[in-house]
């Protein structure tokens, strides 16, 4: 689904390298975690597939697919089926929930070709989906993330991610700010999402979430690379002995 | 308390042009109250003198488009039919003058200037140009004189019931200059909603005096054209009665000159009086918004909210006041002016006053210019809505302050509906 190769990162302004060759294989249907100290460059891996402003690739390559994803902009990456879950959702004042919803599930179907949702499909949709991640009719008539919860931020991303329908979903420190609760509702969410191609890349600093979102593969990540890749049991290690044992191993 | 008029220097060039100008203005010599009015009106304009870049109140809007003697436009301007889907009654003005019969409305007298003026018709006289003269106190308004002087016709609109229908003038022009004088009164306890759309003239002046009385309503939504060959000064005059409301909001698109002012006296008690403003300008577009509000009264809410979204060389210029009055306790004010700005070639240009003389009162104040947040360009882009379309949205987002302040959710949708065609039709 997702091939990284060689992946080399800067940061424009500051010329200073993040990402130093990174390479990492998503097969379709699988749920990658990525684990990682602090400043590893999680976050910037899922800005740079997602298409954020400021970063410079000096070298390598990411495809979705097969399709080259550096070279599409943002809204077209989307339309191809990338989808990030931000780790601080964005508030934007003035656009109602709705609104953003419909005008998103109906940009990425017109880049796509696909005719628009019907408004009377589109509400059922969004009615059914939103039930089930808890997220009330008001939440849906707010303006996007504006005065919500950091949990109903988090939903409101995977609401979003139900209604999108992405291939490839990445989710960046999804469980950050979350009380237990909150994590499994937005834990069942995601589940409710798995099964056939759907390809998940779960980023996040703890083994907790993964209890929620049981992972086929876990990937350490530091400074810039996946220093180790193993099953489940990978991330229980980095829970009981923390990072120290493994960048250890690979000094 | 005493406030001393802020009377501009009567420079020689200024009076001189004055006098020039007046040449040309007929003097007005009978005994109806027109007349009367016309005649103080045009003595005040003397005694004033014309705008002058020079003057304080004029310092960032360049007013030789106003007091030029020929238009610089011929610009044909058509009837628009942003609101024809307001249920409203219609009263249509073409190239200056009102065209056919009045419309009937339960609760409402409406005649025009023209014709009231010819009949003597009463009830307007305290009123037509007494408003706008008393507007002169704190700051000269020489412009506001002038079409007090030239307009032949508007519209008189006199209220005596709380009427959910909304009057709607719809303005248009073959081009050249056209002025009107508009007067609602609304009787304690009446209300009305008046909707405006398009322009008088290629060159247009439009005076509108409101005197909404106790426990009046009075909702004002206006859209000018998106055509950039014209040139527009409008003067609001309002006097707010205890427990009124007066409302007005104005949406500004594109136009080469635009002036709005708005002077707002609250005399009584528990009044409200909210102002608001929104523009897109694009290309050579100036627009001007310059609001006084008095407050005058006890434990009165006042707003001012004016939003322009600014791109490929537009100005955008904001000049509000805040005046409270000694005695003027729990007064509540507020006004906020913001600019958008798209590119780096436009600019705003803002001077946010406030002179309180009542130590009980809350009035805040902002004003600010800003890009488009990146970040929320990016969340929207990363769902697939594409770059234009997500900096509509937040185009919307930014004026929706603006906006909300239209009372009537209908008549906001109309609104929002046709800011959404308008931000559409830029892409080309």
């Amino acid at each position: 689904m997702l091939d990284i190769k060689n992946l080399h990162v800067s940061l424009e302004e500051e010329d200073k390298q993040i990402l130093k060759g990174l390479n990492l294989t998503l097969e379709p249907g699988k749920v990658h975690a990525i684990m990682g100290p602090n400043g590893s460059g999680k976050s910037t891996l899922s800005y740079v597939l997602s298409g954020k402003d400021g970063y410079e690739v000096t070298d390598g390559s990411a495809t979705l697919e097969g399709q080259d994803l550096l070279d599409l902009e943002p809204e077209e990456r989307a339309a191809a089926g990338l989808f990030l879950a931000f780790q601080y959702p964005v508030e934007i004042p003035g656009v109602g929930n709705m609104t953003f919803l419909r005008t998103a599930v109906n940009a990425q179907r017109k880049i796509r070709g696909e005719e628009e949702m019907s408004a009377g499909d589109f509400l059922k949709a969004v009615r059914e989906k939103a039930k089930s991640l808890k997220i009330d009719a008001d939440m849906l008539k707010r303006p996007v993330n504006v005065g919500f919860s950091g949990g109903e931020k988090k939903r409101n991303e995977i609401l979003q991610m139900a209604m999108l329908e992405p291939k490839m979903c990445i989710l960046d420190e999804t469980d950050s700010g979350l009380d237990v609760d909150a994590m499994k509702l937005v834990a069942q969410g995601v589940n409710a999402l798995r099964g056939g191609d759907r390809t998940f890349l779960v980023i996040t600093h703890y083994q907790r979430l993964l209890d929620h979102i049981k992972p086929d593969v876990v990937h350490i990540m530091a400074d810039g690379k996946i220093i180790k890749s193993g099953g489940p049991e990978l991330a229980l290690e980095v829970e009981n002995n923390g990072y120290a044992d493994l960048l250890a191993e690979v000094a | 308390m005493v406030f001393a008029p802020k009377a501009t220097h009567k420079s020689k060039a200024k009076m001189d042009l004055t006098a020039a100008l007046l040449e040309h203005v007929p003097t007005f010599e009978g005994a109806g109250w027109a007349d009367k009015a016309r005649a103080a009106a045009r003595a005040r304009l003397a005694d004033m003198g014309l705008p002058l870049g020079r003057d304080e109140y004029w310092k960032y809007t360049n007013p030789t488009v106003f007091t030029d003697f020929d238009p610089k436009f011929e610009s044909e301007i058509p009837a628009s039919a942003i609101f024809d889907s307001a249920d409203a009654v219609t009263i249509t003005i073409a190239n200056g003058a009102i065209v056919g019969d009045m419309p009937k409305l339960d609760g409402v007298e409406i005649h025009s200037l023209a014709t009231a003026a010819a009949a003597d018709i009463h009830w307007v006289q305290d009123t037509f140009g007494v408003l706008e003269a008393a507007g002169q106190v704190n700051v000269e308004r020489p412009l506001a004189a002038l079409t007090t002087v030239l307009a032949g016709d508007g519209v008189l609109i006199n209220v005596t019931a709380d009427v959910t229908q909304p009057i709607r003038i719809v303005t248009s022009t073959d081009g050249g200059q056209a002025n009107l004088h508009h007067v609602v009164k609304v009787a304690a306890g009446a209300g009305i909603t008046v909707l405006e759309e398009g322009a008088a003239g290629a060159r247009a002046s439009t005076n509108l005096e409101v005197v909404v009385e106790d426990g009046g309503r009075f909702d004002h939504v206006r859209v000018f054209p998106a055509i950039n060959g014209r040139d527009l000064s409008s003067h609001i005059f309002a006097r707010v009665g205890a427990d009124a409301t007066f409302r007005s909001f104005t949406l500004t698109p594109d136009g080469s000159m635009t002036r709005n002012e708005a002077v707002i006296d609250i005399t009584g008690d528990a009044a409200t009086a909210h102002i608001a403003g929104a523009c897109l300008g694009d290309g050579a577009v100036h627009h001007d918004d310059t609001v006084f509000i008095t407050h005058d009264a006890v434990d009165c809410e006042s707003r001012q909210v004016f939003k322009k979204v600014l791109r490929n060389g537009a100005t955008g210029v904001f000049q509000g006041k805040i005046l409270v009055k000694e005695g003027a306790q729990k007064t509540d004010g507020y006004q906020i002016s913001q600019s958008l700005l798209l590119d780096d070639d436009s600019q705003f240009l803002a001077k946010p006053e406030l002179e309180i003389y009542a130590d009980d009162v809350a009035c805040s104040h902002g004003s600010t210019s800003g890009a488009i947040d990146d970040d929320a360009l990016f969340y929207l882009r990363s769902r697939g809505v594409p770059h234009g379309t997500a900096v509509d949205l937040l185009t919307l987002s930014f004026l929706a302050e603006a906006v909300d302040e239209i009372a009537d959710d209908d008549v906001q949708q109309v609104v929002l509906t046709h800011l959404e065609a308008l931000l559409q039709a830029r892409h080309g």
